[in-house]
């Protein structure tokens, strides 16, 4: 009981020293745009596929579903749109990031703690948890958002596609469907749950790579910790932020 | 000068350092000499304040390091270039950048000064013409050179080498001593280094400090040391099989 509320102290220390103005602005621009590069546009590939996959796969498990013959067939453009934009890209695809994103942060802060690149950095007077770990967490803070937006996108194209070519539902009820009822806030709800994931997944991420102690196996497990933890913790929150939110 | 006063350092149950008192004085080569796992890092990394110590003090030319906060161990790092038993180097970035790094973190300096200065250092340490090389394209000994090169380009006051030559060949190894005594005589730096080489020991052991089991056991320098007649520094001294038949 007492090894979690330690975690979540040092922590919360640590992020102390994460949140404090970059010693040097230039430097932290650059480190920016390369974790931009790193951490978001690297992952657009798996985004797009996964999204545009279960947009299809929901699309059609929906028109299957719907035998009653008083239900119009726009209700799968509806369910589609519903499941891809409150739970399944925001939620999902971040679960997704957390395992590449996370996994990449914490590998990549482990290997410098044990070849002793972040003494190096700290004996030169540098504070190496802002140096490090900040740029990663704005960056993720910045670029998700724009991921989940785009992969929402492409899981109602995907039905869309779906329906074109199984013949299950025409476009025009597809469209219709998507259409119905659509409120803004649901938007708002999706991008707020996407920036608190991203900052949870980079954050913790960043704590278990800075924290490593040992050698090659110990960082294969700070990464395997990260991915897990941040895992737990997006889905708990996930929980908390749609009581809030939508209760 | 860098003063350790009744130092103590404890890993858990683990005693590392016990009770480490000694001097290193500038425009020297201090050695700190002793077996694998005598604690030779551990005292190092204290000095540095990387470890805290648990009791006791280190002082820099009288400045009080252990009782001084973040910012004002700052100012005593920017006069301190470290070189790490796996030379540290940054692996994102190639040979260029890693030297070029302080200067680009701490001075407003445009960029052909800076250049000009890392390839002046890179020069010292004969690693001219290979700016853009990435750190996995470097030998070891090249590594090494290269964190020389970057603990050196800020001008330090005090270097710290962490064993600057283990794992290379003799010819090498004899290089890079040679290469930190020379730094040191000429910009008059209060260099530290860590080794168990008997090589090194008595080519530029100015100073000595001679550590078994977490303690101070003998300070000396490199004339004194083949003469005493205390066994466990001679174990150490004379502990291959070439110095044991030189000696009969
Ligand atoms: N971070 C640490 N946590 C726990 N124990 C440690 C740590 N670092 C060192 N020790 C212990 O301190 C002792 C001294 O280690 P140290 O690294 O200083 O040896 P060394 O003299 O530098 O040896 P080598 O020549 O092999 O580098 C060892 O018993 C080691 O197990
Ligand atoms: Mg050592």
């Amino acid at each position: 009981m007492l090894r979690p509320i330690s975690t979540i102290g040092s922590y919360v220390l640590l992020m102390r020293r994460v949140f404090t103005r970059p010693q040097k602005g230039r430097l932290f621009w650059q480190a920016l745009l390369f974790e931009i590069d790193q951490l978001g546009v690297d992952s657009v590939g798996i985004v797009a596929f996964i999204s545009t996959f279960m947009g299809a796969v929901v699309a059609i498990q929906t028109a299957y579903n719907i035998d009653n013959p008083f239900i119009p067939m726009s209700m799968v453009g509806w369910t589609t749109r519903q499941s891809i934009i409150l739970e399944f890209s925001p939620t999902v695809i971040s679960l997704i990031l957390a395992g590449k994103v996370g996994s990449r942060i914490a590998s990549q802060i482990g290997t410098m703690r044990v070849t002793e690149q972040i003494d190096a950095l700290e004996i030169m007077g540098v504070n190496s948890a802002n140096y490090l770990i900040l740029p990663k967490v704005v960056a993720s803070v910045l670029i998700n958002p724009v991921l989940i937006v785009f992969s929402m996108w492409l899981g109602i194209i995907g039905g869309w596609g779906a329906m074109l070519f199984s013949k299950l539902v025409s476009t025009h009820d597809y469209i219709h469907g998507i259409q119905i009822d659509f409120q803004a806030y649901i938007i708002f709800y999706a991008l707020t749950k996407t920036i608190f994931f991203a900052f949870i997944i980079s954050t913790v991420s960043g704590y278990f790579g800075y924290q490593t102690q040992g050698g090659a196996l110990e960082v294969g497990q700070a990464s395997t910790k990260a991915v897990v933890v941040s895992s737990i913790v997006v889905i708990l929150f996930n929980l908390v932020l749609t009581q809030l939110l939508l209760g | 000068m860098i003063e350790a006063g009744h130092i103590d350092k404890y890993f858990g149950e683990n005693h590392v350092l016990r009770d480490v008192s000694c001097k290193f004085y500038p425009g020297k080569t201090n050695l700190i000499i002793g077996q694998s796992g005598s604690g030779k890092t551990v005292l190092m990394k204290c000095l540095v304040g990387l470890y805290e110590v648990d009791s006791g003090q280190v002082s820099y030319d009288g400045r009080n390091f252990s009782v001084m906060n973040i910012g004002q161990r700052k100012e005593i790092r920017q006069e301190l270039g470290m070189l790490f038993q796996g030379a540290a180097l940054f692996d994102s970035m190639n040979v260029e950048e890693n030297v070029m790094f302080p200067l680009n973190m701490f001075t407003r300096k445009p960029m052909d000064e800076k250049l000009e200065r890392v390839n002046f250092v890179l020069k010292r340490v004969n690693l001219e013409n290979r700016n853009k090389l990435m750190t996995s394209e470097l030998s070891g000994g090249m590594k090494k050179r290269v964190a020389i090169a970057r603990a050196i380009v800020m001008n330090p006051k005090y270097l710290f080498c962490d064993e600057p030559n283990s794992g290379l060949d003799p010819i090498t190894s004899n290089l890079i001593d040679l290469l930190i005594q020379e730094l040191t005589y000429e910009y008059g730096i209060t260099t530290i280094v860590n080794t168990h080489d008997m090589n090194s020991v008595l080519s530029i052991g100015d100073s000595i400090e001679f550590i078994y089991q977490g303690q101070i056991w003998w300070s000396g320098n490199k004339e004194e040391i083949l003469h005493m007649g205390n066994k466990e520094l001679n174990d150490f001294v004379f502990g291959t099989e070439l110095t044991k038949r030189l000696r009969k």
